[in-house]
């Protein structure tokens, strides 16, 4: 196995955006999965009761606790418009590089927007 | 299992040696796609409920997760997000490690974690809307 040929790797490529848009699908995802945790903590805390629930809103309310939520727009924002993308592709469309790199634009632009909104309201 | 020209020679034993394909692949492509396309909607829906709502304090956060159309919709995506979470992280874990121990033991953990996550979250959503 390990002597079979490799294909060239990231060094050899220039830039490009739908790298970027590639490697974000993924980290987003991870990142989401951390995400439903904390919310599923959220919903343990309200079923334990206000004082409970009093702790964890304060969490949420703190600067850390704030900037997870901007993260967690960002994240939503970025992986639900890219994953609606995953799903034209797998339909067959969306390959020209000149759809590919707009797409990986919106998706981008998507995130941020996510991540605008939650911090324009928790801020 | 169908038998392909080039594996017509080829015992289960000997590809699965040569760690050849375990024949389930397409099996969880379909389901990251299914519960990815179900769990939309209802997490549009429900972020949109959420804001219209707003839950500032421990009633109006109770209320909204305790009436039924919040209430069954976050029990839906609850099962259908942890699928799609440990389906997804199962690919990536695949990817990066490769020391066999490691791996099987990030697999395992993957798919506990998950499956504890959303039972946890169904717990505390029954709890709600029953009001025990
Ligand atoms: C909180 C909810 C979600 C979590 C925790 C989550 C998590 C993940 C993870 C960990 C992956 C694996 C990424 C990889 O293999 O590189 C993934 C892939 C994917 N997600 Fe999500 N996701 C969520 C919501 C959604 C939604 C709503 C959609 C619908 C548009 C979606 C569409 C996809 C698609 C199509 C893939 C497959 C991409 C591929 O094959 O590389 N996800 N997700």
């Amino acid at each position: 196995m390990s002597q079979r040929p490799l294909s060239p790797h990231l060094q050899v490529w220039r830039w490009h955006v739908t790298m970027l848009s590639s490697i974000l699908h993924r980290a987003s995802g991870v990142a989401l999965y951390g995400l439903a945790l904390l919310a599923v903590g959220w919903l343990l805390a309200l079923s334990m009761g206000p004082t409970t629930f009093a702790g964890v809103q304060t969490v949420l309310g703190s600067v850390l606790g704030k900037l997870i939520l901007v993260a967690a727009g960002g994240a939503v924002g970025y992986h639900v418009t890219n994953g609606i993308r995953h799903l034209v592709w797998d339909a067959g469309h969306g390959f020209t590089p000149k759809v590919a790199s707009m797409a990986s634009w919106i998706s981008l632009i998507m995130g941020v927007v996510g991540a605008a909104w939650v911090a324009g309201r928790v801020f | 299992m169908s038998q392909s020209q080039p594996s017509q020679f080829r015992t289960p034993l000997s590809r699965a040696r040569g760690l050849g394909s375990a024949q389930s692949g397409l099996k969880h492509w379909i389901k990251q796609r299914l519960t990815a396309m179900v769990a939309l909607p209802l997490l549009v829906w429900l972020l949109y409920a959420l804001v219209a709502h707003g839950v500032d304090s421990y009633a109006t956060a109770r209320a909204w997760v305790s009436a039924p159309q919040h209430a069954i919709p976050l029990l839906l995506a609850l099962v259908l997000v942890f699928t799609h979470a440990a389906l997804g992280l199962q690919v990536v874990i695949e990817d990066y490690i490769h020391k066999p121990l490691s791996k099987i033991i990030l697999l395992v953990l993957n798919v506990l974690v998950a499956a504890l996550a959303a039972f946890a979250g169904i717990f505390a959503v029954l709890r709600l809307s029953f009001g025990v």
